[in-house]
């Protein structure tokens, strides 16, 4: 029970660290091979992922529209996913005739090498954390914003009307939006002071920011839920594909195994920035402690940083999902007064009154 | 005035898409809500609501007496030919002739569901029964009659 108790995956981590550092006496060679089993593991955690987030969204859809979901495949449909894939992967990767052929098969590439990316600055677990860079925040935001590129390649590439409106819609949502989510975590980085992510989760040890930073960072809370639930292209923002309108916007002449790259890239995406809320506003892996209750508190370092981390992250997902069987898609011009008129001036208001919080030392 | 309006807007939206996360949030965690039938599974139990229309039929009572006088006001009434009743002449005990029901021929293929032909009946021969397991290989197989082989009309039906 005890050997149980310490180990954990910064233990795991730093040992096989260590590890190779002896056994391996090139320190180049051991930092490629480190670099190589990082890279495995992260495949190894991100496909059953999207596997969990598959299946839960369908799911979560089901029971907020009073049906049953899948229940065929497995048990209770858990295997319906593992179906769809062998589906997906029989399935004739076609390329259109005239199409853009390398832009065209380049484009879910890049989608999914910039998510795969920007899960680099993200703590997954005391000390576990694939790379902890000095400006983690501005790293994630930055890198995000390169997925537009892979969504207007897709449009342009694929020679399809349909595709080209959906990803030009995708282009103007995501760079409005962007301002919205660069500004709700600017807030948090101005309480904090550092861009870096395990500091964020460090400054976090005495209460998480959202019970801290009084009504200023709930509302910047809020305003990152709706900004990055456009920014990933989910519903209800989900002009760039609507089926209705735009048979599936910019991936309509996907199909196969570069349509489940589109998929994959969307449900990493939505971990992302579930990832992101939890650790700015949530704490991260840090356990929920209350003020003096020794005894509580104790109990609740007793579960796993890890857990508490998957815990918060998929709590923010399934709010996102709420969101995404609750409310209808909204028109164009909705989507860009909503960020114009509405999200943008409140998130500049609230930073300026967060400034003036951390200024004058006003949060807890 | 204007910011007013500006922050009421905000209220109204945040208070109804609330009011929408609230309903499906009770869907989610209520699930006798669920409304989906597991229909194969559920064969033996299944009950269908009163409005569902399945297919015509004709009741016979335990004596293999139907209503129907032949009248063929539901033939009439049938907006596309469904049904088609062929009539002959019965020797009543008085010696007169009446006119009764042959054979009373029902195309499935071609029925909408309209429930027409059960209203237009004086008589109350026919109703909507609420059978849906119709396909069958053959097309013929749709063609059916509806009075049983030996039937006749009920007593005092007109
Ligand atoms: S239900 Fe309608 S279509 Fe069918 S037989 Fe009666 S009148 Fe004709
Ligand atoms: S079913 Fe009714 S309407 Fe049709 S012929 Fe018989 S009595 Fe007349």
């Amino acid at each position: 029970m005890n050997l149980f108790l310490t180990i954990s995956f910064s233990s795991i981590a730093s040992g096989l660290h260590n590890w190779l550092g002896t056994t391996i006496q090139s320190h180049m060679l051991a930092m490629v091979t480190e670099m190589v089993i990082a890279g495995l593991c992260l495949l190894v955690f991100l496909v059953p992922l999207c596997f969990v987030l598959g299946y839960m969204e369908r799911k979560v859809a089901a029971f907020m529209q009073i049906r049953l979901g899948p229940n065929r495949v497995g048990p209770k449909g858990t295997l319906q996913i593992v179906a769809d894939t062998v589906k997906l992967l029989f399935k004739e990767g076609l390329t259109p005739n005239a199409s853009d052929k390398f832009l065209f098969n380049l484009a879910p590439v890049i989608l999914v090498v910039t998510c795969m990316l920007a899960i680099a600055p993200i703590a997954f677990a005391r000390d576990f954390q694939i790379w902890d860079l000095s400006i983690g925040v501005l790293y994630v935001s930055s890198i995000s914003s390169i997925a537009v590129i892979g969504i207007l390649m897709a449009g342009w590439s694929s020679y399809n009307k349909y595709s080209l409106l959906g990803a030009m819609r995708s282009g103007a949502q995501i760079v409005s939006y962007e301002l919205s989510v660069g500004l709700s975590l600017i807030s948090i980085v101005i309480l904090t002071g550092s861009l870096r992510m395990s500091d964020i989760v460090m400054s976090q040890e005495t209460g998480w920011w959202i019970f801290r930073g009084h009504i200023p960072i709930i509302i910047s809370f809020v305003i990152f839920l709706i900004a990055s639930t456009a920014e990933i292209n989910r519903a209800p923002f989900d002009l760039a594909e609507a089926e209705q309108e735009l048979t599936a916007g910019f991936h309509t002449e996907y199909s196969g195994m570069k349509f489940a790259m589109f998929l994959l890239a969307e449900y990493i995406n939505l971990f992302i920035v579930s990832a992101i809320a939890a650790t700015l506003f949530l704490g991260g892996w840090m356990p929920f402690h209350i003020g003096h209750w020794e005894a509580f508190n104790h109990i609740m370092d007793f579960i796993p940083s890890s857990l508490w981390f998957l815990g918060k992250t998929f709590a923010i997902i399934f709010i996102i999902m709420q969101f995404r069987w609750t409310f209808p898609r909204m028109r164009v011009d909705q989507l860009l007064t909503l960020e114009w008129k509405y999200l943008l001036p409140i998130s500049m208001v609230n930073t300026i009154l967060v400034t003036v919080m951390a200024i004058m030392g006003w949060h807890f | 005035m204007f910011l007013k309006e500006y922050f009421g807007t905000i209220y109204k939206t945040v208070k109804s898409l609330l009011t929408g996360m609230k309903l499906t949030g009770y869907y989610f965690t209520h699930p006798k809500e669920i409304q989906t039938e597991e229909y194969p599974d559920n064969r033996a139990t299944l009950t269908m609501f009163d409005r569902f229309k399945g297919e015509v039929v004709m009741p016979h009572d335990e004596n293999n007496e139907h209503r129907c006088t032949g009248c063929q006001a539901c033939e009439i009434a049938c907006p596309n030919g469904t049904i088609k009743i062929i009539t002959k002449q019965e020797l009543q005990p008085d010696g007169k002739k009446k006119k009764a029901i042959d054979t009373f021929v029902y195309h499935l293929e071609l029925c909408t569901m309209c429930n027409l032909c059960v209203v237009a009946c004086p008589s109350d021969a026919i109703k909507m029964a609420q059978t849906f397991e119709h396909s069958v290989y053959d097309k013929k197989q749709l063609k059916k009659v509806l009075n049983n082989p030996g039937s006749k009309i009920m007593e005092g039906v007109e």
